[in-house]
């Protein structure tokens, strides 16, 4: 395991990505790159396939045939996921809710022996602190409102300096006012760190707010990549229909 | 069934090569945890049943000694009875129902809800972090606590022969033949079958947890059959450890 150093992103490249669970066909031939430090949106309807796509990249599933590669490197070779720094920040939060939020967030350099236990102890400080959870090391996860679960989670992303970080519909559940906040830690930690962000997510504001490209999925097919500026003024039928959804309800209700 | 035997051969595998990883402090740290957990907690109830077994063996047997008039045997026969079968038996079911379940329903659940997931990502490997100390601890704790179990189900038998009216075999005469007829390597049988039942229960629980899928009610279905695979599992191979050491007792 290689120690933190000040990181760079990676490249990742996804070469006609096709994913079944039995005989339901979820990715349908997926195919983008996504260049060093971008930040990548990939937005689409519900069970279009977006999470699946997600840890298909992060190598927690694999899939029936094609490829993901990190430059230039497969994802399924064990060498690479120790060459590259990854993490994820999981739509659930993910924290091991047997630890407390401190150990949650050292848990990389505690469980790779990358430093001692008090440069650990100041690391995690220094990080909660940047995500605004300053002195609740010793609480548990299930203390903590979901936003404050997502913020300890990214700052579990932190911790690794990634040069890759993927977000699973990060700020879902959350109240608009908390959604910023997320989203304001996403831009800070890629500008910060130079890391590529691939970020999925239902959530319009935070894509066009974070987005350098955004890639619309639907039924398990990339329909359109393209700028902020390119998503807006496509005329895909699709696409207009689920930038420009919303609730119209009759005034007499 | 193949497929799942298969899995835990593969898991029992991956185990054995992270057994390095113990030199680490950190990894000895989560034994250490599991030990207290396993280990201390379900001891003041394996002293409870063995106290019992040891009573409702000469409750059973003593007054039919008695009318026959071998009595004397009391101590021998319960002595060996506890050692050889019944405490490694009894204590291994009885953590397979309190600690196999909460393993499977621990894992399981860190399964569920993507913790063990959020560990990969981390290249933290699961079976280093979740597998490996709980079976170490295990295959320590069940042979301890079967040790405790033998001594506590032959003072059990020994009060009721020594306070039963239709008994009456004290306490010194049920010692003595307990002496004269159980060696020490009846009691070495006992934890060896105990142990190989540790590493059973373990690795079914472990495994259960690590395929569970499908919110609370997986759960629920994981600890089912991390319970029951494993006290079938114990009984079965009760017998053939029971014939592989007669063997080698020859």
């Amino acid at each position: 395991m290689t120690a933190p150093a000040q990181p760079q992103g990676v490249t990742v490249e996804v070469r006609d990505l096709r994913k079944s669970f039995r005989a339901m066909e979820v990715l349908k031939g997926i195919s983008f790159q996504v260049g060093r430090g971008e930040r990548f949106v990939i937005m689409g309807p519900s069970g279009s396939g977006k999470s699946v796509l997600l840890k298909n990249i992060i190598g927690l599933m694999r899939p029936n045939s094609g490829e993901i590669l990190i430059e230039g490197q497969s994802i399924h070779d064990a060498a690479v996921r120790n060459q590259y720094r990854m993490a994820m920040v999981f739509q659930s939060a993910a924290l091991l809710n047997s630890l407390t939020v401190g150990e949650n967030v050292g848990l990389y350099l505690a469980e790779h022996q990358l430093k001692g236990p008090a440069e650990i102890d100041a690391i995690v400080a220094r990080v909660l602190e940047t995500v605004g959870l300053k002195g609740l090391e010793n609480r548990a996860p299930t203390e903590l409102s979901g936003g404050m679960q997502k913020r300890v989670a990214i700052a579990r992303a932190l911790v690794v300096e990634p040069q890759l970080v993927l977000f699973d519909e990060p700020t879902a559940e959350l109240d608009p006012l908390m959604a910023v906040t997320i989203g304001e830690e996403m831009l800070h930690l890629n500008e910060r760190t130079g890391a590529t962000s691939i970020i999925v997510t239902h959530d319009r504001a935070l894509a066009f707010a974070t987005a350098h490209r955004i890639a619309m999925i639907n039924e398990g097919r990339i329909i359109l990549i393209g700028t902020v500026q390119e998503v807006r003024s496509s005329t895909d039928p699709i696409v207009q229909k689920f930038i420009r959804a919303e609730l119209a309800i009759p005034k007499s209700h | 069934m193949f497929h799942n035997i298969g899995e835990i051969l593969i898991l029992s595998w991956q185990t054995v090569l992270a057994v390095p990883q113990l030199f680490r402090w950190r990894q000895r740290r989560k034994v250490y945890d599991q030990l207290a957990y396993i280990g201390l907690a379900s001891l003041s109830m394996v002293c409870i049943l063995s106290l019992f077994i040891g009573g409702v063996l000469a409750l059973q047997t003593g007054p039919v000694l008695v009318e026959h008039g071998i009595s004397s045997v009391l101590g021998g026969m319960i002595g060996l009875s506890m050692c050889k079968e019944l405490a490694p038996v009894m204590i291994a079911i009885l953590v397979a129902g309190r600690i196999g379940s909460a393993m499977s329903a621990e894992i399981g659940s860190m399964q569920v809800y993507e913790e063990i997931d959020a560990l990969r990502t981390m290249n933290i490997d699961p079976v280093r972090y979740l597998v490996l100390p709980r079976m170490v601890a295990i295959a320590i704790s069940l042979p301890v606590l079967v040790l405790f179990s033998i001594p506590v189900g032959w003072f059990g038998g020994a009060m009721v022969c020594d306070f039963n009216q239709k008994i009456a075999v004290g306490f010194d005469s049920f010692f003595q033949n307990l002496r004269e007829v159980v060696e020490i390597g009846d009691v070495l049988n006992g934890l060896f079958k105990s142990f190989v039942f540790a590493l059973a229960i373990g690795m079914i629980s472990c495994h259960q947890g690590l395929i569970t899928r499908g919110g609370p009610r997986g759960i629920a279905r994981s600890v089912t059959k991390a319970v029951v695979n494993s006290i079938v599992l114990v009984l079965i191979l009760d017998y053939f450890l029971t014939r592989f050491l007669l063997y080698i007792q020859k």
